[in-house]
C-alpha cells in the first residue's frame, strides 16, 4: 500500500499521456507497418502478408543494387531497373534537397552566429530578424518563394530573375525549381532561409557556452583569432552541431508542405512524402503509400536513435 | 493562489487531470451517438463545391430542395481545396469507417470504380427507369458511365475538355487563322512563334495531361480512344497509331512556354487573354474565368471579341466530356430521401438551375438554351450532335490507379521528351490496369 502511494500518483498523472501516445502514435505506426505488408493496393485488402509494395521500391536482385544507387545519385534511369521510376526520382530529389538544405542551414547558421558572437551593435534586433523566418509556416513561405523563384522568361519575370536583370547580372537567371538537374536544390533554398536562424540560435548558445578564460588563455599563448575559433571554440560545438544535424535531417526527410506550396503535384518537384500522399489519396495504393511512410520513419530513426543513445550515455557520464 | 495550488496533494491533482481528459473525450463520443439517432431527418450531401459558380449553383439547388422537403432539410457537407482531392481523402475515411453521407459527388465514369468494387455504392438504374433519364440523356453517355452493365451515379452537368481558346485580336493582328486541322494548327503555331508570341500556353503537369488527351483523341478518333480503355488493351497502346499521336504531342510541347510547370490553369489562360500567347487548350471552365466578374477574380472579357473558342484541331464533332455526378452509397441513413435527391438532380429543373450558374451544360438534351451564355449555347448545340469521348484527366475512362501510373509516365516524358520510353511506360500501365 505504501509503495503504491509512492509511485501511484505519478503513474496516474502520466497514464492519460501513456495511453494516448501508445494508441495514437505507436499503435498507428504498427498499423501503418501492417498495411505496408498487405496487398491493399486498390479498394480492398484480400489476403494477409504481401511484400509487393516494397518490391517496387527496392531493386529486384542484388545485381541491380549498383544501378539503383547510381540512378538515385544521378537522377538518370537505366532500363534495367524494375523499380518504380518515380520513386528513383523522388530519392534523387530527397538526396539533393538534403545535402543543400542541411549544409546550407548549418553553414549559414554558424556564420550568422559567428558574426553576432563578434559583438554586433543591436544584437537582440538581429537575433530576432534572423529567427523570424522560422515562425512563418512552410506553406506561407512556399507561396512567397514560388513568386521569388519564378522561372518565367522575358518581360514576365518576377522575383530574383527580375532582380538579376535590373542589377545587370542577367547571366544568373535560371529556371529555379523547374531545372531538370538542380531543381531540388532550388527547393532547398526557402528551407535554408527558414531554418538558418534557428541554427544560428543554437550555435550562438554554443559560442556563449565556451568560457571566456579559455579564449583568453589561447590569446595569451599567441593564437590568432581564427585559431582561437578553430582550436578552442569549434571543438566545444560538436554536441550543438550534432543536435542541429538531427533537427535538419529529420525535417529534410519529411519535407512535404514546402514542396506542395511551390511545385504542386508534379514529378519534377516530387519528394518521397509527396509520393506517399499521391499513392494513398490519388492512386489508392494504400500498401505502397504505407511502405513509403515506413521507409521515411526508418530513415528518421537512423538519425534519431543514435542521437538518443548518445544523449543518454553522455547524461549518465555527467 | 499559487501557494494554495502547491498545497494540493499530487494524488488529487492527478485524479483531476484524468477527469479533465475524460471530460474532454465524453462530449465527442456523445455527439457521435446523437448523430445516429437524430430525430429530425437531414439529407447529408458531400461535395467539393465550395466556391465560385459551383457553390452558387448548389445553393440554388438547396433552396429548391428545402422548399419541397420541409421535413428533411439539406445538410451541405463540403470540403474545400485541391480540386476535390482533399474532399476525396475525407470521403475515403468516412466510407472506411462505415459512416457514408446520404449522397456524394464524384466524377462520372471509371473514377467511381474503386467505390463500386469495394461494394460501397448501389446501382441507380431504377431511378433512371422511373424518372425517364434514359430518354433525356444521350445513350452514348449512359453507355460510357456504365460499369458491368449498371449505372452508379446521376450526372448533374457536362464539361467539355477539348476546347482551344484564343484571343481574336491577337490572331487578327498577326494574320493567324483559327485552325481546324492538325496541319493548319502547325502553320498557326509557327506563325505565332515567328511573331514572338508564346504559340501554345500550358500550365502545370495536369494541364499537360489534359492537352495530351485532346491530342490523342484527335489522332485516334473517339472509337480508337475508347478502345484504349477496354480490358487487355496493352496491344492497342503499343500500336503505330499511338506512336503517331505521341509524336504529335511531342511536337506540340515544342511550342509551349518554358515555365509551364510554374503556372496554374488560370495563369496559362491569362497569357492568351493578355495577348501574350496565341492558343491555350483547357476545359470549358475557362469560359467562366474569362467572362466572369472581376470581383469574383475573373477577367470580365466579352465572349467572341475578348476571347474565342473552337474544338481542339482534329477533334471537330467530338465532345471530350467529363461530368460531376452524385451517388447512392450503401448503408447511408436516409436512402429514400437520397433517391428523391438523385431523381431531382436528373430533372430538367435542377439541371437548368445549376448549370447556367456553374458554367456547364446539362447532361440532358432538353435544356432551355435561353438560360445560357454564348459559349454554353454553342456547347449545347454540339452536345446534341457530337460523338462522345470520355476524359482521362477528369476521371471518365481510367481508374485512379491507372491515372496515377499515366501521371508518372507523363512526368518522366516531360523531362526526357523520349517518345519511345513514354509509349513503353504507357503500355506497361495498360497491362497493369486494364
Amino acid at each position: 500500500m505504501r509503495k503504491i502511494r509512492r509511485w501511484g500518483p505519478g503513474l496516474l498523472l502520466v497514464s492519460p499521456s501513456i495511453l494516448l501516445v501508445s494508441v495514437f502514435v505507436y499503435g498507428l505506426i504498427g498499423w501503418n507497418v501492417k498495411v505496408s505488408f498487405s496487398d491493399w493496393r486498390q479498394a480492398q485488402e484480400t489476403s494477409g502478408f504481401d511484400t509487393g509494395a516494397y518490391g517496387e521500391l527496392f531493386p529486384g536482385d542484388a545485381g541491380q543494387t549498383d544501378d539503383f544507387l547510381r540512378a538515385v545519385g544521378t537522377g538518370d534511369q537505366p532500363d534495367s531497373l524494375s523499380t518504380d521510376p518515380a520513386w528513383i526520382i523522388d530519392l534523387h530529389h530527397a538526396l539533393l534537397f538534403t545535402v543543400v538544405f542541411v549544409l546550407g542551414a548549418l553553414l549559414m547558421g554558424a556564420f550568422l552566429a559567428f558574426l553576432l558572437d563578434k559583438g554586433v551593435k543591436g544584437e537582440g534586433f538581429f537575433r530576432a530578424v534572423y529567427l523570424f523566418p522560422m515562425a512563418v509556416s512552410f506553406i506561407a513561405a512556399g507561396v512567397v518563394w514560388r513568386w521569388l523563384m519564378n522561372p518565367a522568361p522575358g518581360d514576365r519575370s518576377t522575383g530574383f530573375n527580375l532582380l538579376f536583370d535590373k542589377l545587370g547580372i542577367g547571366f544568373l537567371r535560371n529556371e529555379w525549381y523547374l531545372g531538370l538537374d538542380w531543381g531540388a536544390a532550388a527547393l532547398a533554398i526557402p528551407a535554408v532561409w527558414a531554418l538558418s536562424g534557428y541554427i544560428m540560435a543554437l550555435y550562438l548558445a554554443g559560442f556563449r557556452g565556451v568560457p571566456e578564460e579559455l579564449r583568453e588563455a589561447a590569446r595569451m599563448d599567441g593564437a590568432s583569432e581564427w585559431r582561437v575559433y578553430r582550436h578552442v571554440v569549434f571543438p566545444h560545438l560538436r554536441p550543438v552541431t550534432l543536435s542541429a544535424l538531427i533537427i535538419l535531417g529529420h525535417i529534410s526527410i519529411k519535407v512535404f508542405d514546402l514542396i506542395v506550396a511551390i511545385g504542386g503535384k508534379q514529378l519534377i518537384t516530387e519528394t518521397p512524402a509527396v509520393r506517399m500522399w499521391i499513392l494513398i489519396y490519388d492512386a489508392r495504393d494504400y500498401a505502397k503509400g504505407a511502405a513509403i511512410a515506413t521507409l521515411l520513419l526508418l530513415g528518421i530513426s537512423v538519425l534519431v536513435i543514435p542521437y538518443l543513445v548518445y544523449t543518454v550515455r553522455s547524461e549518465r557520464e555527467a | 493562489m499559487f501557494e494554495r495550488l502547491r498545497r494540493v496533494r499530487p494524488t488529487v491533482l492527478a485524479a483531476a487531470l484524468v477527469a479533465a481528459v475524460a471530460a474532454l473525450a465524453l462530449p465527442a463520443s456523445g455527439l457521435g451517438v446523437e448523430g445516429k439517432s437524430d430525430q429530425a431527418c437531414q439529407l447529408s450531401v458531400f461535395s467539393w463545391w465550395t466556391g465560385g459558380g459551383e457553390a452558387a449553383g448548389l445553393t440554388r439547388l438547396i433552396a429548391i430542395w428545402n422548399k419541397a422537403h420541409p421535413t428533411c432539410k439539406f445538410k451541405n457537407e463540403t470540403v474545400a481545396g485541391g480540386a476535390g482531392s482533399n474532399a476525396k481523402a475525407v470521403l475515403a475515411k468516412r466510407l472506411a469507417a462505415g459512416n457514408p453521407p446520404d449522397s456524394f459527388q464524384g466524377h462520372a465514369g471509371a473514377e467511381l470504380r474503386d467505390y463500386i468494387k469495394a461494394g460501397q455504392l448501389e446501382p441507380v438504374d431504377f431511378i433512371y427507369k422511373q424518372a425517364g433519364f434514359g430518354k433525356a440523356m444521350p445513350a452514348s453517355l449512359l453507355n460510357q458511365i456504365k460499369y458491368q452493365g449498371k449505372i452508379y451515379s446521376v450526372p448533374v452537368n457536362i464539361h467539355r475538355a477539348n476546347v482551344l481558346w484564343y484571343n481574336p485580336k491577337t490572331l487578327k493582328a498577326n494574320g493567324i487563322a483559327v485552325p481546324k486541322s492538325w496541319a493548319q494548327w502547325m502553320t498557326a503555331l509557327q506563325k505565332a512563334e515567328d511573331a514572338g508570341l508564346i504559340p501554345l500556353a500550358m500550365g502545370e503537369q495536369w494541364t499537360a495531361k489534359h492537352l495530351l488527351e485532346t491530342v490523342m483523341i484527335g489522332a485516334l478518333g473517339p472509337k480508337g480512344w475508347a478502345a484504349l480503355w477496354t480490358p487487355n488493351s496493352q496491344a492497342r497502346w503499343s500500336s503505330k497509331a499511338v506512336t503517331n499521336a505521341l509524336n504529335r504531342y511531342n511536337t506540340l510541347l515544342g511550342y509551349t512556354n518554358s515555365d509551364a510547370g510554374s503556372l496554374i490553369w488560370q495563369d496559362a489562360g491569362k497569357l492568351v487573354a493578355d495577348g501574350k500567347a496565341a492558343f491555350n487548350v483547357m476545359g470549358d471552365w475557362q469560359d467562366g474565368y474569362f467572362s466572369g466578374t472581376k470581383k469574383g477574380g475573373n477577367l470580365a472579357l466579352k465572349p467572341g471579341t475578348g476571347y474565342g473558342w473552337a474544338p481542339v484541331p482534329g477533334t471537330d464533332n467530338v465532345y471530350d466530356w467529363l461530368s460531376d455526378s452524385f451517388t447512392l452509397p450503401k448503408g447511408a441513413d436516409h436512402r429514400a430521401q437520397a433517391v428523391q435527391w438523385l431523381t431531382f438532380l436528373g430533372s430538367r429543373l435542377a439541371q437548368d438551375t445549376f448549370n447556367p450558374v456553374k458554367g456547364s451544360i446539362p447532361a440532358r438534351k432538353d435544356a432551355n438554351a435561353k438560360l445560357y451564355g454564348p459559349y454554353l449555347k454553342s456547347a449545347l448545340k454540339d452536345w446534341k450532335s457530337d460523338a462522345l469521348a470520355g476524359s482521362l484527366t477528369h476521371g471518365v475512362v481510367a481508374s485512379n490507379a491507372w491515372n496515377a501510373d499515366i501521371d508518372t509516365a507523363l512526368g518522366l516524358f516531360l523531362q526526357t521528351k523520349n517518345v519511345g520510353r513514354f509509349q513503353t511506360a504507357l503500355v506497361a500501365a495498360a497491362k497493369k490496369n486494364s
